[in-house]
């Protein structure tokens, strides 16, 4: 099970601009590399990242075999109003890990 | 005097037929994006508009030892307002196996157009970062790295 590492911060201003980041362990198997058996290793990439806060889409990436393993990614969002942020990732085999974040905003 | 050709004869041929064969699986096998597939992915991405220089800043180191994890930023300098904000951003490169990197979708909400993300690197090559405002306008930046150690050589 992949475990994910986010970073968003517990309080903020309204209207500050907060920054995100987000890790997940994923070995992003890119499908070029050859196991023990000298056959190509499928790929298993986590191909879409989504960020949303309270339900609307503020962040997304399509992502290619070129993304390192345990991809990391980190962008930034206005802080509008407490709320929860919410990450998902979905891999090849269409699998999808979920994170969430609570942030305050006064 | 007909010759027939003789069995042995016909064998040599096709061994060295499938000998060619073989070597040009070998030499196809590493398939690699090229700087002409890259100009293929972009103007996937473009479509038929200009990309013009500048706007863009993409931040890569530009001596790389660890071509398996490579830290990239991209900034865009756009106000980020309703009118005015970067719809998506989009990193290519010229020697890995595919010339897609990543495909970024940002939206006014962001603040500033700053994302940062690691990439992997299987050689020494130019990357290219192109910003899509929300004006239908296109920017890049492009940068050229050395890779000490590239990925994909590990196993």
């Amino acid at each position: 099970m992949a475990r994910a590492l986010i970073n968003v911060p517990a309080k903020a201003k309204r209207g500050d601009i907060i920054e995100i980041k987000a890790l997940i362990s994923h070995p992003m198997e890119t499908g070029y590399r050859t196991g023990t058996d000298g056959a190509l290793v499928p790929r298993d990439i986590i191909n879409r990242f989504i960020c949303t806060y309270n339900g609307e889409e503020i962040f997304s990436a399509d992502l290619f075999p070129a993304i390192a393993a345990n991809p990391f990614f980190s962008f930034t969002t206005t802080a509008t109003e407490s709320g929860r942020i919410a990450f998902r990732w979905i891999d090849d085999r269409g699998q999808a890990y979920l994170e969430t974040a609570e942030i305050a905003v006064e | 005097m007909s010759r027939k050709p003789g069995p042995v004869e016909t064998s040599r041929r096709e061994i060295l037929a499938a000998g060619a064969g073989a070597l040009a699986l070998i030499i196809a096998r590493p398939a690699r994006a090229t700087p002409e597939s890259m100009a293929a992915a972009i103007k996937a991405f473009v479509g038929g508009a200009d990309v013009r220089e500048g706007r863009v800043i993409l931040e890569i180191p530009p001596l790389v030892e660890n071509g398996n994890s490579v830290p990239l930023t991209v900034k865009v300098d756009s106000p980020m307002t309703a009118q005015d904000y970067v719809k998506r951003i989009a990193i290519f490169n010229e020697r890995n196996p595919q010339p897609n990197v990543a495909l970024f979708y940002l939206n006014p909400r962001a603040g500033h157009a700053l994302v940062s993300t690691r990439i992997r690197l299987g050689d020494s090559q130019n990357i290219v970062a192109i910003a899509q405002l929300s004006d239908g306008t296109f920017w890049s930046d492009k940068a050229e790295l050395i890779v000490t150690l590239p990925a994909c050589v590990e196993s």
